[in-house]
């Protein structure tokens, strides 16, 4: 029984006129079947790429320079854009931020669902319109019906979310990828979205991989989590573990400058300075130039990831200190 | 707390945009004749609020709440349609354009894009000269850098960087900047305009920390908006709840956090994700928000409030003091 | 640094080294300019001045055919004026009309939508009616008709002196909806950013906030268009003058050259049409060449990717 879904070892690279730079420098995680994960980090940190880089949704100049992509045994960087056609969007579906991404302003509701099934399956159309109406009513859309025949513009951003989520789920995927599936969303439709995504894993056997900025967020939907910085991985393990008692100072900073933390007026922990773009990456651990802890190993060996408890948490960094 | 005069004073403010388009965007047919339609968004409606000097207001809400256009309104870049605006005492809404330049200086505004908030084709120096050579044009070209100078310093962008583009920055710096050139005319109150929504955590906090040492360092009054409710929790003394151009529940932080009152208020506050809690009992609020076209009779928030009983639905309940300093509009509030 | 270091490194300059056909292009616009405007100095002979004409030289061919002569390298026209000069005086008629054109046009247009964007509500409605209005007249209905009540009114002969600015004049005014649609669309896009609000807070009135704020965030796609716009008007110009309306036959430009030639290219002087229209086709397409490499380089999304 092996993992649902395992990167090994990822290198993403973008070529550009300067020279190639890396996105994603050796990330390296394991999913399983019904598991919750997110994958935290801020903007420029590499989540999206990475959740893009598994399906072969790279755009140019971006590309898979080392690594390998395991999805249910199938090696997916090495297929071809026929083969990872087959997979993406039928056994890996995507959510993004924005749901005017995935939906066409000029098609209906109920074009676009049925073209998605008939482009994986054959069936009759009459078929596939009863799936796309079974699969809205599991998203908990009022009146299926009437949104069938209704456009993308009609209906709000938080059921157009729903939508997509409907969609994503017409070819009974075993994994979705969602990027920042909320970030644009009113804080009480948020909540019923990510409410709807706990609920569809448990109830459709799916595995949700959560990409997004939000610890919030991340701490009440997934079970795992993996922190990005820079391109790496700094930090993983159990959602609890990670939230209550983070290792990498990177992870220590963020929980910290969190407004709820403290008492209210106070000053907030700031971590100083901003996360390198991809042209000034320091040598050795990327946040070492804004780390408050260091040993002098920081600036010249890169950290891997270790395992610092039997729980399975792993802790990229020279300077291991208790929270 | 003591009511001092109030720094500034808003009487049922009401905006309202009209979006009938021309003449033949308004023509319609209905049942057979042809009519006229007038579409307008009812983006405020009828809100009052005093803002005491030294303090900072929170204003949260979702989309469509006229959070925005009401901070735009006090600011002058929109005249109220019905309602008045005292600055100090001194009524501000109706004066010409040049009776209000003196206001400018004392009013100012941080934008929540740092990409759109600063002109691309103008160097850091000009944006930040702008207002003060604007509105102090006895100072010599010395006075106005050093000037410059000295509040890209207080804001933490090196001064060195003045001739450079705002593309050359980063998004929190450019927040940065923003601040500055709100700064740059020595302000009493300024409107923070969800100034940390669009940056990343750490960045987020760094920001935060620069406006309250700001506030604390000038003696600044601001009213700060946002849809994050555990930023306005750290950093306002009293918050307004808005929802579709009407204030429901204003009290000070501590109170509305602890114990809201209004269901609207409720179901907000137990939407919040919060760090590591397991299993979160959201209030599910009925159906979808409305727009603010086609406003719903009464109450705004009746049609999807779990209390709404028939007079909900016919009359507007108006914000009344329930309890000490905390002022509700419902008719049911919760106990 | 420098605005000329900024110069130096940036990406438009890096682009433009390596697309092949733009530095082509490039070198090739370059030359026809400086040659153009260095006509009395370059050109064998001053095709303006009569005296330097005989009729007796009409219709030779250039001189590396039969019957050719060595004092006319490309031959003469059907007045026994050197074609080689004359091309050379007429190009630099056509890139006059065609620069004056583009900068009346633009002024006019870029005023026109700037107020219109700004403003809104019935100065929007107004002025985008007259804009239509004029784009749906030819500009050769505007030719036509401008020509004749000019000559009328001040006789040929002024006509013939006044040719360049009346043409300038009639193609600027027949172009200038292009600049005001593209000039509008972009202020409508910049007159709600944060930006234009802040100018607002801190209490500035319209003009500063138009000129100083709004006006140059609108040059890209003005810059974009101004390229085909000038190769358009160097064709209408040409378009013109072979319609004879134009240039007067006494200070040709291409479009004339072409013209003259027209009805003598069955009887075999194929060269007085042949080499100013591939003149200037080459002058159009090294323009427009130009124009696709700016509007790829400046185009944002593309620059990002």
């Amino acid at each position: 029984m092996g993992h649902l879904l395992e990167i090994q070892d990822l290198v993403v690279k973008f070529g550009l006129r300067f020279g190639d730079l890396t996105a994603i420098d050796g990330v390296s995680f394991t999913l399983n079947k019904r598991e919750r994960m997110g994958i935290v980090g801020e903007s420029g940190a590499g989540k999206s790429v990475t959740g893009f880089a598994i399906v072969n949704l790279l755009s140019k100049p971006g590309y898979i320079h080392a690594g390998r992509v395991l999805f249910e045994g199938i090696e997916l960087n090495r297929l071809s854009d026929e083969e990872i056609r087959k997979v993406r969007g039928n056994r890996i579906s995507m959510i993004f931020q924005d749901p005017m991404m995935t939906l066409n302003p000029v098609l209906t509701i109920g074009t676009q669902m049925t073209e998605t099934v008939l482009a994986h399956k054959e069936m009759r159309k009459t078929d596939a319109m009863d799936l796309a109406l079974e699969k809205l009513k599991k998203v908990y859309i009022p009146s299926p019906e009437k949104r069938l025949s209704q456009y993308p513009h009609e209906c709000s951003g938080g059921m157009r979310q729903r939508i997509v989520i409907a969609i994503a789920l017409l070819t009974n995927p075993s994994l979705i990828i969602a990027d920042e599936p909320t970030t644009a969303l009113d804080v009480t439709i948020q909540a019923g979205i990510m409410d709807l995504l706990i609920e569809l894993c448990e109830t459709e056997d799916m595995s949700l991989l959560l990409i997004t900025h939000d610890l919030a967020v991340v701490s009440q939907v997934t079970e795992k989590i993996a922190v990005m910085y820079a391109g790496r991985i700094v930090e993983s393990g159990h959602t609890d573990d990670i939230i209550h008692t983070p290792r990498h100072p990177y992870t220590q900073g963020l929980i910290k400058a969190l407004p709820g933390a403290l008492e209210a007026g106070s000053r907030l922990n700031q971590i100083p300075g901003m996360m390198p773009t991809l042209t000034d990456i320091p040598p050795g651990c990327p946040f070492h130039p804004r780390c408050s802890v260091g040993v002098p190993r920081c600036g010249t060996e890169t950290p891997i990831l270790m395992s610092v408890n039997d729980r399975n948490q792993m802790v990229a960094c020279h300077a291991l200190r208790r929270p | 707390m003591a009511r001092q005069t109030p720094l500034l004073d808003i009487k049922g403010l009401t905006k309202h945009f009209d979006i009938s388009g021309g003449l033949l965007d308004q023509l319609g047919v209905e049942k057979g004749r042809l009519v006229r339609r007038h579409t307008t968004v009812k983006a405020v409606n009828n809100v009052s609020l005093s803002i005491q000097p030294r303090e900072t207001i929170g204003v949260v809400g979702e989309s469509g709440c006229g959070k925005s256009t009401l901070a735009r309104v006090i600011l002058g870049i929109y005249p109220p349609d019905r309602g008045e605006i005292h600055y100090k005492g001194k009524r501000i809404d109706a004066l010409s354009h040049e009776a209000m330049l003196p206001y400018r200086k004392k009013m100012q505004m941080i934008f929540q894009d740092p990409y759109a908030s600063l002109n691309p084709r103008m160097t850091v120096k000009r944006t930040l000269e702008e207002p003060v050579r604007f509105h102090y044009r006895t100072l010599t070209g010395r006075e106005v850098g050093d000037r410059v100078a000295e509040v890209m310093e207080l804001v933490g962008v090196d001064p060195k960087w003045a001739g450079r583009y705002p593309h050359e920055f980063s998004g929190g710096q450019r927040q940065r900047i923003s601040i500055a050139r709100a700064l740059m005319v020595d302000p009493e109150f300024i409107v923070a305009d969800e100034p940390v929504s669009a940056l990343d955590v750490s960045i987020q906090a760094q920001i935060l920390n620069l406006l309250m040492e700001a506030q604390a360092k000038r003696g600044l009054t601001y009213m700060f908006i946002t849809h994050d409710l555990s930023v306005v929790k750290h950093i306002s003394s009293r918050v307004a709840v808005m929802y579709l151009g009407a204030v429901c529940e204003l009290a000070p932080t501590g109170k509305l956090f602890q114990a809201p009152r209004h269901p609207y208020a409720q179901a907000l506050l137990s939407a919040i994700p919060r760090l590591g809690e397991k299993d979160p009992k959201h209030v599910k609020l009925k159906g979808e928000v409305p727009t603010p076209i086609d406003l719903p009779s009464g109450c705004v928030f009746h049609s999807r409030c779990h209390y709404a009983q028939d007079i909900c639905r016919r009359d507007i309940p108006l914000l009344r003091e329930i309890d000490d300093n905390h002022d509700v509009a419902c008719f049911f509030p919760i106990q | 640094m420098s605005a000329w270091e900024r110069f130096r490194q940036s990406y438009l300059l890096h682009s433009f080294k390596r697309d092949p056909i733009a530095v082509i292009s490039f070198v090739v616009l370059m030359a026809l300019i400086t040659v153009a405007l260095s006509a009395p100095v370059v050109a064998p002979y001053n095709t303006y001045d009569a005296a330097t004409i005989d009729i007796m030289d009409a219709e030779i061919p250039p001189s590396w055919m039969e019957g050719g002569d060595r004092r006319f390298s490309l031959g003469t026209d059907i007045q026994g004026r050197c074609l080689l000069s004359t091309m050379i005086y007429g190009l630099r008629v056509s890139f006059l009309i065609g620069c004056g054109a583009v900068v009346v046009q633009a002024l006019i247009g870029i005023l026109v939508g700037l107020f219109s964007g700004y403003f809104g509500g019935r100065t929007d409605a107004l002025l985008m009616r007259i804009t239509d209005i004029q784009f749906a007249i030819p500009y050769l209905i505007v030719a036509i008709f401008a020509s004749a009540i000019f000559k009328l009114a001040f006789g040929v002969g002024r006509y013939e002196e006044l040719a360049v600015p009346l043409l300038i004049i009639i193609i600027a005014v027949s172009h200038w909806p292009i600049y005001a649609r593209t000039v509008r669309a972009s202020v409508l896009g910049e007159k709600n950013k944060e930006y234009v609000e802040a100018a607002r807070v801190i209490g500035l009135s319209h003009r500063p906030i138009i000129f100083r704020h709004i006006l140059p965030n609108t040059m890209t796609p003005v810059l974009v268009i101004s390229t085909i716009q000038v190769a358009e008007a160097v064709m209408s110009e040409a378009a013109l003058s072979f319609l004879g309306l134009g240039m007067p036959i006494t200070k040709p430009s291409l479009g004339s050259l072409i013209r003259s030639g027209f009805e003598y290219i069955f009887s075999g002087s194929w060269w007085i049409t042949f080499f100013p229209g591939a003149l200037l086709v080459i002058f159009v397409l090294v323009i427009l060449l130009l124009g696709d490499w700016l509007r790829d380089v400046l185009n944002p999304r593309l620059y990002k990717g």
